[in-house]
């Protein structure tokens, strides 16, 4: 291994470094640039300083989407983590013990298919499925049958009030069966041993689940926090398909940063568009960060 | 999930990255090349594109053997009437010239690169959801004046001036701050639109008078229908549209001038006031349905056409757009839109009428006579003609359609526009102020979904109105 490794190295790293500087990494020097300029897309950009910071903080819509983050940073990774552990567990060992050996539940492999088949669609599909499960009248998948059933109505996307919950159960759906697989893999390579040991001593599959499950797979789970704050920093493709106007409606009750930006844009405004663009660049980055390092633990190692 | 048992080696998920972000950092100077493409810049030369000899057949000096690059907004009118219908007429006009023709439905994505590196082609539809912001092409002088096409002498009679073969207020629609910019080229009028046979077969008529309007929407609930909806997910600019020609009809067209010219309290005036409130105490009676606001526009036509609604305000480009799913014997029908009382500064016909999809000469093309002459050529009869057989929209050229059969919607429209006589309104704020246009259609959502009431919503589009004109950043214009 010691022998020619940097070439060995280098040769593999330098297509992708390469692609990641010119498409990633320029465009977000750029738009650096581009936060400190007014610039509506022809002309030259003009230098303006800070004033587009300053703008932003006065923004309402900022404000508001940097709520709607909050909520989905807590909810979304808790929502999504524990029901695709709780499911994972079924599908690998909360099922009977064969022959000493954990397994999932009865179809367990059926299920698993279930699972992962929404992490198939592209989100602008999933974004149009869900118009249609939304639609707040008789032709809505819910709603209709809720109406059939002699019920009112639930005004999902419409009422300002559940509007972003309405997409964060959309979030929620689309993200679970990725994590099933995940966590699966995970538990997959927790030896059975230690199960089948815990087994004899009379654990329930409460205790194994929170004794042996939980802590052997808290690498994974740190990752899946992860991901999922990021994706919660994201939401642009759904709230956009979904929320009313398009734009993060109705009247801002949906709204998130990249909506905004993309909003901005569109009004040519892209000095401001890049400035929020930072934030949000800026906002990830910390909790990255700040997850990564308060979920640092030590590693369990099998050998 | 486990360190790898050969730790003795360095290379570790932790290392490849710590090498990766300085990889990153080795590259960034190198970026301010890349900077430098994708911003463009106002260094590129303006050169005045090489013109022809002029003559009488040629009056805007077009070099005849120019090239001459064409792109349309490939939408709800086709590409059709430009391959069929516009370039031949410009190819029998100049016949060395070449035509580079091509279409889009995103407009901005092809076209918004090629403006800001300074090649842009002659002549641009921009239209569609993707259209490039016209307001900030004409601030950033990228559109050519179109003055010398609309003083040239027109293609059927050259004793008139192109200006004064298309209906009044063409020019104005497409000018800024009295410069004209753009060719608005498509004639729409707006109003209620209904099911002619639906109202005949249970004789109701739209009346006039506000009361008596109250009236018909109670008879229509009474039926069963809705009785009146517009589509709050994507489209609730149909009913600010109504709620302002309203106020105009109320007020007198000034209130509508007032408000496109950013004046103080142009949105709290009484006329605005009470057409919102008028508007606004439709929910609360029960003759809209709340379900309504999270459909998109497509939906609600559908359901008129399945006659589960009743009124329905848009364009006349309705017709056309449902086409597909209008059963037969349907027939479109347009009714303006009632006053509210006696006290009314303008008549009964009133009607907001304007001319729609835009058509720019980009100001640093190489062909901008070309593309001036392709206006010409539009603009002629013939060119009216064909493109409203193509795509059965009446165009701003005077006469072009005479005769033509339009199918019952249209023509109920084009009756109203031509009885409405000079009490035809307009709207200019919603293209020239982006976000102020999506402050309207915010609150006016609100307002009609019952959540602000008539004061609230006038408040909060004079507060974006004044913050607008307060904006540096933002190139103002008047009419």
């Amino acid at each position: 291994m010691r022998h020619g490794k940097y070439p060995f190295i280098i040769g593999f790293l330098a297509a992708p470094v390469a692609l990641y500087a010119i498409f990633v990494v320029a465009p977000v020097i750029q738009a650096f640039q581009l936060s400190f300029t007014q610039w509506r897309g022809f002309a030259a950009p003009k230098w303006i300083g800070v004033d587009n910071y300053r703008t932003m903080f006065e923004d309402d819509k900022f404000w508001k989407a940097l709520q709607h983050h909050a909520i989905l940073l807590i909810c979304l990774p808790l929502i999504t983590i524990a029901i695709s552990l709780f499911f994972a567990f079924l599908l690998n060992v909360g099922g009977r013990s064969r022959a000493g050996v954990m397994t999932g539940i009865w179809g367990s492999k059926f299920y698993r298919v279930v699972f992962f088949l929404p992490q198939v669609l592209a989100v602008a599909i999933i974004a149009v499925l869900f118009q249609t499960v939304y639609r707040p009248n008789e032709t809505g998948l819910i709603d209709g049958v809720l109406m059939k059933l002699g019920l009112d109505p639930i005004f999902f996307l419409v009422d300002p009030n559940i509007a972003l919950w309405s997409i964060l159960g959309v979030l929620v759906w689309q993200a679970v069966g990725f994590y099933v697989v995940l966590f699966s893999a995970g538990m997959s390579s927790i030896p059975t041993d230690i199960y089948e040991a815990a087994a004899i001593d009379g654990a329930t599959k409460f205790t194994l689940f929170f004794r042996i499950t939980l802590p052997l797979l808290w690498n994974t789970l740190q990752v899946a926090w992860v991901y999922l704050g990021i994706a919660a920093f994201d939401c642009f493709a759904l709230v956009n398909v979904l929320s009313i106007g398009n734009d993060g409606g109705p009247d801002g009750a949906t709204t998130v940063l990249a909506v905004e930006i993309y909003r901005n844009m569109q009004t040519s405004k892209y000095g401001y568009a890049s400035a929020l663009g930072v934030a949000l660049f800026f906002l990830t980055i910390t909790f990255a960060a700040l997850t990564l390092r308060v979920s640092r633990r030590e590693n369990v190692e099998y050998s | 999930m486990s360190q790898l048992p050969d730790s003795t080696s360095d290379l570790s998920r932790r290392n490849l990255l710590r090498g990766a972000a300085a990889a990153g950092l080795l590259v960034i100077p190198a970026t301010g090349l890349l900077s430098a493409c994708a911003t463009g810049g106002d260094d590129t030369p303006d050169t005045p594109a090489a013109g022809g000899e002029k003559s009488d057949k040629n009056p805007l000096g077009v070099k005849e053997d120019a090239q001459l690059e064409v792109v349309i907004f490939n939408g709800g009118y086709g590409e059709k009437y430009a391959t069929d219908v516009h370039e031949p007429l410009y190819k029998k006009a100049f016949p060395n010239a070449t035509i580079k023709h091509s279409s889009t439905q995103e407009i901005s994505t092809i076209l918004q690169p090629r403006f800001a590196a300074g090649d842009p082609p002659d002549f641009v539809n921009n239209s569609g959801t993707k259209l490039m912001d016209f307001g900030a092409l004409v601030a950033d002088q990228q559109l050519a004046d179109l003055t010398p096409l609309w003083d040239a002498p027109s293609v059927d009679d050259p004793a008139k001036k192109v200006r004064d073969t298309v209906v009044a207020g063409t020019v104005e629609v497409g000018s800024f701050n009295g410069k004209p910019h753009v060719l608005y080229y498509v004639s729409t009028v707006f109003g209620l639109w209904y099911s002619g046979k639906l109202f005949k077969d249970k004789g109701w008529t739209v009346p006039d008078n506000w009361d008596a309007f109250l009236t018909l929407l109670g008879d229509i609930k009474k039926a069963g229908i809705i009785p009146y909806a517009y589509a709050g997910k994507n489209a609730p600019y149909y009913q600010y549209n109504v709620i302002l020609t309203h106020a105009a009809k109320i007020g007198g067209a000034d209130v509508l001038k007032n408000i496109d010219n950013l004046e103080d309290g142009a949105w709290k005036v009484d006329a605005v006031k009470q057409a919102a409130e008028a508007w606004g105490s439709l929910i609360g009676k029960g003759f809209m349905d709340k379900s309504h606001e999270g459909l998109i526009h497509t939906e609600v036509q559908l359901q008129q056409n399945q006659n589960k609604v009743a009124l329905y305000p848009s364009g006349d480009w309705l017709e056309g757009e449902q086409a597909k799913t209008t059963p037969a014997g349907f027939e479109y029908t347009m009714a303006t839109l009632p006053g509210l009382g006696s006290s009314d500064k303008m008549p009964a016909g009133t009607l907001r009428a304007t001319a729609g999809e835009g058509y720019v000469v980009p100001a640093k093309g190489k062909n901008v006579q070309g593309g001036m002459e392709y206006m010409r050529q539009m603009l002629s009869k013939e060119g009216g003609r064909g493109f409203t057989e193509v795509v059965k929209a009446p165009t701003v050229v005077v006469g072009a359609s005479e005769g033509y059969a339009f199918p019952p919607g249209v023509a109920s429209s084009q009756k109203a526009l031509a009885s409405a006589g000079a009490n035809v309104v307009n709207i200019f704020f919603d293209g020239w102020y982006k976000d102020l246009e999506t402050e309207a259609r915010v609150a006016t959502n609100e307002l009609m979904f019952g959540r602000i009431n008539a004061d609230q919503f006038c408040e909060r589009l004079q507060k974006k109105a004044d913050a607008t004109k307060k904006d540096d950043a933002v190139t103002k214009f008047k009419r």
